[in-house]
């Protein structure tokens, strides 16, 4: 795998950032688009635009044939059994909510427990926080260790026969880890529960089999694996989905439209109410193309290298504390830190004005500040085009933050 | 763009010993108010009488820009009355923007005139400012401190 061969492929790289070249490292936010991709939403509008599913024409053939060929190959990349198990979605928060809405709702009551870690996203936390409260049941938090790895123990000990739902991502957008769930799987479905995995940040950037995770929901988005926006999936089992309400309600969804009542069609369709996101799934397609042919293996190994290389270079540097797992240690393509006396948004300022994209904030995940005792963090994340001179870039920016802010504050 | 544009020294120095700092006693009026997409918060008391800032305090926690403006805001509002913190409030958002702004009613707080440059950093600036507004209508659109 070769990122600078992969770079050409991305325009975004022309651009030139506060007179420097652009260093992209907020990929756990979104990622860049190459042209292969680009391309295909533009050809999809050029000639095949049309509604799906609907009327006879030539070009409506088409873009039901390129819809429902997108669907098929997420369903390969994920080694879903079927493409029917493969629903089109805004992203994972929108999968997340669909399964707390119509699936967890009807199924839960006062004392049931919903397991989760308290380092979830909040897409996977508030939906289960609303669907607690709506039914009477109860939120049980798993317990982190110090570099925020879950211990099977503890979810041993904590899903018994009253857990309805377990709630987890694969990999944490924040610390980097990467949970054991199919391990976890295990457990929850020795006790009944079903499992709902957050694969927001797993999918994109290594091998996903939910076969052999055995999970029972899986979720993602496509603008963070070099699809567009507005484009996600929700996987899940046959027999779930069957048993799980649509949210949205009108065209496409139902099969027979009555007075007083109606009745749906089978799943994937009966969740695509309305014009479904045609070009976003024909567009993510061709991003799962072009990530296939690199080989998610290959990718999976360079994120992590990546990261693993910035968090001893991150180390070397007095005064800069690095969040997760240690260096050696598993960890995806990610790394959250803090410089000592240097708040994160004054971090990213300085950064940027040398091109260097990080993201700065909370992320999405306030309960996990908290525990780490921050108000904010700043995080890099890498993909496939980046290089071991990216990491370098940041590096020396960082000291010069550091540098810049000594100074200033004396 | 030019860090030193930004990150000018009254900043860091007000960053660094922020002026104002601390609690009132629960008869002032307070304002608690974060940025939600960035978990940079701030707690303002004002004490109000006879439409006057009499006296006000902050804390919070947040980037070196929001905590220095919200340092020097509590050192230009003191003393003035409620329709003239509102007028300054109003002239320090323009400033900040990159709009036309009469810079001479600013003083010390014209150092954070490159934000302007930063439209990231808008928000983180004017965070402490929103507080004071919102202290302002809980005093009393007229300026007269609620019972
Ligand atoms: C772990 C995790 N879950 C969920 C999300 C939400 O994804 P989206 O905003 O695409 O719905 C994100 C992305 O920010 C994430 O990192």
């Amino acid at each position: 795998m070769n990122p600078l061969a992969i770079r050409d492929d991305f325009p975004i790289f022309q651009e030139k950032i506060n007179g420097h070249p652009l260093v992209y490292l907020d990929n756990a936010a979104t990622s860049q688009k190459p042209r292969q991709v680009l391309d295909v939403l533009r050809r999809y509008y050029e000639s095949e635009n049309s509604n799906v599913h609907r009327g006879v024409h030539t070009l409506g053939t088409r873009a039901t044939e390129a819809y429902e060929g997108a669907r098929e190959k997420i369903a390969r990349f994920i080694n879903a059994p079927s493409p029917y198990q493969i629903v089109f979605t805004r992203g994972t928060t929108e999968s997340i909510n669909m399964v707390a809405h119509g699936y967890a709702r009807a199924r839960l009551q006062a004392g049931d427990e919903i397991v989760l870690p308290p380092s979830e996203h909040h897409s996977n936390l508030i939906p289960w926080q609303q669907a607690a409260r709506a039914t009477g049941a109860t939120l049980r938090y798993l317990p982190l260790q110090e570099d925020g790895t879950i211990r099977l123990e503890d979810v041993e000990a904590a899903v018994t026969d009253r857990t309805k739902i377990v709630a987890i991502a694969h990999v944490s957008n924040v610390l980097g880890t990467v949970n054991p769930v199919r391990e976890i799987a295990e457990i929850a479905h020795r006790h009944g529960a079903v499992i709902v995995v957050d694969g927001a940040q797993s999918v994109p950037h290594m091998p996903t089999d939910v076969q052999e995770l055995d999970c029972d929901f899986l979720a993602f988005s496509g603008h963070k694996m070099l699809g567009p926006t507005g484009i996600g999936v929700l996987y899940g089992k046959p027999s779930l989905l069957a048993e799980m309400e649509p949210t949205y309600f009108g065209g496409e969804m139902i099969d027979v439209v009555e007075l007083h009542e109606s009745t749906w069609k089978e799943a994937p369709w009966k969740f695509e109410g309305g014009t479904p996101i045609i070009a976003g799934a024909i567009g993510l397609g061709a991003a799962v193309d072009y990530l296939s042919r690199i080989g998610m293996e290959e990718i999976a190994k360079h994120d992590a290298h990546l990261a693993d290389l910035a968090v001893r270079r991150l180390e070397e540097i007095d005064g800069v504390t690095v969040y997760g797992p240690g260096p050696g240690k598993p960890r995806a393509g990610l790394v959250t830190f803090n410089l000592d006396g240097v708040h994160p948004h004054d971090v990213a300022t300085v950064l940027d004005a040398a091109g260097i994209a990080v993201r700065a904030g909370h992320h999405c995940a306030q309960p996990l500040m908290r525990i780490l005792n921050v108000g904010a963090t700043a995080r890099a994340s890498f993909y496939l085009y980046n290089t071991e001179d990216d990491v370098d870039a940041f590096v020396a920016a960082l000291k010069q933050a550091k540098e810049f802010f000594g100074h200033a504050i004396g | 763009m030019q860090l030193d544009d930004l990150y000018r020294q009254v900043i860091m120095d007000h960053y660094q010993h922020p002026r104002n700092q601390g609690q009132l006693a629960d008869d002032a009026i307070a304002v608690d108010l974060r940025n939600p997409s960035c978990g940079d918060e701030i707690r303002l008391q004002l004490l109000v009488e006879d439409g006057v800032v009499k006296d006000v305090r902050f804390r919070g926690s947040g980037c070196s820009i929001s905590m220095a403006s919200a340092s020097m805001m509590t050192d230009a509002i003191k003393g003035k009355s409620i329709p003239e913190a509102l007028q300054l409030a109003q002239t320090f958002r323009e400033m900040v923007k990159g709009e036309p702004a009469d810079l001479d009613q600013l003083g010390e707080l014209e150092s954070l005139q490159g934000v302007s440059k930063f439209p990231a950093r808008i928000k983180c600036a004017t965070l402490a400012w929103q507080a004071l507004e919102r202290a302002a209508e809980a005093s009393g659109a007229d300026g007269e401190a609620k019972a």
